[in-house]
């Protein structure tokens, strides 16, 4: 199928502990950003999607806040980190329609402040009242632990180790090196992975993520359109979506089947592509598992096999499989789906430096959220069919 | 007793047959009348087909060990002596998966696909925990 809408802009803030600014501050800079990256104005923006996320001004009065007026589409769209998907669904829709021609998506948060640790940013919710409790009464803190059992799970099932763990996560701090948006820079060797402090065994703080201050916006508008602005037109071949859930049947085993197998079929039929169409991934990795898991629900290798594929180093700078090519969450920045969305356009357009791969016109991302119960799949090209 | 200062579950309503079960030394869950499911944790309507007609139930209280983490990091101070803590998945053999922790065996000797057991722990004198055990 022939893409209808294709992304002409693209807007990243500093990133990480970057304080004194809130995320409205961080959201406004970034569509700044990726308003003059597309060459368009703030008057041309007649569509705003904003990403709901954990900071309370991630809904539609962000329109308020940033000065956007008479918007004839404007919604708060969350999926987590499948939200990406949901969004680019949406503005297909709107596009084509001729409701807006200007979409600008975005993500910001700032959890993030001077005298407080990463994890307590996150934690320091209202307690839950009801068997909302119960969890904390146990101990269970955030994703860090539900992340934890899943990945215990398949390593108990299928004999994945730590060390397979971290091959993925010293793969994406070489890439990280080569990135000036990354926060860690650094580079690690399989025996900093292994020393580094469990968070929640199996994790090690090396298999998660960072957490960031920063925004990252994204315009879209209809791919003949895309052709006559600045940049170099990513156009969207295709796109799934797919939400296992977790009804806590014993039946079902969403940390280990994720939606990854039907969103990706969706997007990959529509795209008219297989997995081995693809000149690099970016997959979302909230956790070194969520990137092993992935590729085998998309068919990368088979289900159990993912630690032995990913252990030869196939994922980083000298591999067969180029994957988050700027360092991912685990390396450059917390930006959720929109992480491995922006990398995904800065390597299409060959923007990418250092960094950049050789082959660079078909893109595959994936957005997970919650334990491993949502999915999100975007194919992104330079091609436009 | 001594002072208790991990995070207690906050009883409502509708959790309240829960706890009152616990305290009971049962595992007493909701059960849909509709299409005979069980679930977990406590909702208004059935997880399966939606149906309110739901009833009070004790599980026979077995189940098997799914996964277990080890909490290293301290995110509540009440939590800190016992660091590394586990954190558990049970399936029931009703069909329902549980958060919980195993008690009873050093962290080390823990196995997924252990038999266990309910073992209710009074945390307060009107609170207690469903936290299992390997038999």
């Amino acid at each position: 199928m022939a893409a209808s809408i294709a992304v002409a802009g693209l807007g990243i803030t500093e990133m990480g502990k970057v304080y004194g600014r809130s995320a409205s501050d961080f959201a406004a800079e970034a569509i700044a950003l990726a308003l003059d990256d597309a060459g368009l104005g703030f008057s041309d923006v007649d569509g705003l999607l904003v990403h709901s996320n954990l900071s309370p001004e991630m809904t539609v009065n962000l329109q308020w806040s940033l000065g956007f007026h008479d918007l004839p589409v404007l919604a708060a769209i969350g999926a987590y980190g499948s939200t990406p998907a949901a969004m680019f669904n949406y503005a297909t829709r709107v596009i084509e329609s001729g409701q807006a021609e200007t979409v600008v998506m975005v993500y910001a948060d700032a959890p993030l402040r001077p005298a407080g640790s990463a994890g307590a940013a996150y934690a320091n919710a209202n307690p839950p009242e009801g068997m909302d409790s119960v969890n904390v009464a146990h101990g269970f803190y955030g994703a860090n632990v539900g992340y934890a059992l899943a990945a215990k799970r398949h390593m108990e099932l299928f004999g994945t180790t730590s060390e397979q763990f971290g091959a993925v996560a010293v793969a994406q701090r070489e890439w990280a090196v080569m990135n000036p948006h990354a926060q860690m820079r650094k580079p690690i060797t399989l025996e900093d992975h292994q020393s580094s402090r469990w968070v929640v065994e199996p994790l090690h703080l090396l298999d998660c993520c960072l957490v960031s201050n920063g925004a990252v916006a994204v315009v879209v508008t209809s791919s003949e359109r895309a052709k006559d602005l600045r940049q170099p037109p990513v156009h969207l071949l295709g796109l799934g979506q797919f939400a296992p859930g977790d009804s806590k049947r014993t039946d079902r085993e969403p940390g280990i089947y994720t939606g990854a197998t039907e969103a990706g079929r969706q997007a990959f039929a529509q795209a008219g592509v297989g997995v081995n169409d693809f000149d690099f991934l970016e997959i979302y990795d909230c956790y070194t598992y969520t990137v092993i898991v992935t590729l085998e629900d998309y068919g990368f290798c088979k289900k159990g096999e993912g630690g032995a594929f990913v252990a030869d180093g196939k994922l980083g700078p000298r591999g067969a499989l180029p994957t988050n090519t700027g360092g991912g969450q685990l390396s450059s920045y917390y930006m959720w789906g929109f992480t491995p969305l922006s990398e995904a356009i800065i390597q299409l357009r060959g923007q990418a430096g250092e960094r950049q791969v050789a082959k660079h016109d078909l893109a595959l991302v994936s957005g997970t959220g919650g334990f491993l119960n949502f999915h999100g799949t975007l194919v992104l090209s330079t091609r436009e069919s | 007793m001594e002072e208790y200062t991990k995070p207690l579950p906050i009883r409502d309503e509708r959790s309240a047959p829960f706890f009152d079960g616990l305290l009971d030394g049962e595992l007493r869950l909701q059960h849909c009348l509709a299409c005979d499911q069980w679930m977990w944790p406590v909702t208004l309507r059935c997880r399966h087909c939606l149906s309110d007609q739901l009833e009070w139930k004790a599980s026979a209280g077995k189940g098997t060990l799914y996964s277990f983490a080890l909490v290293h990091q301290i995110y509540h101070p009440g939590f800190a002596d016992e660091i590394p803590y586990n954190v558990a998945f049970v399936d029931l053999d009703e069909g329902v998966r549980v958060t919980t922790n195993i008690v009873g065996t050093p962290n080390d000797e823990l196995a997924i696909g252990s038999r266990v057991e309910l073992a209710t722990e009074l945390v307060t004198h009107d609170m207690a925990l469903a936290k299992f055990r390997v038999v």
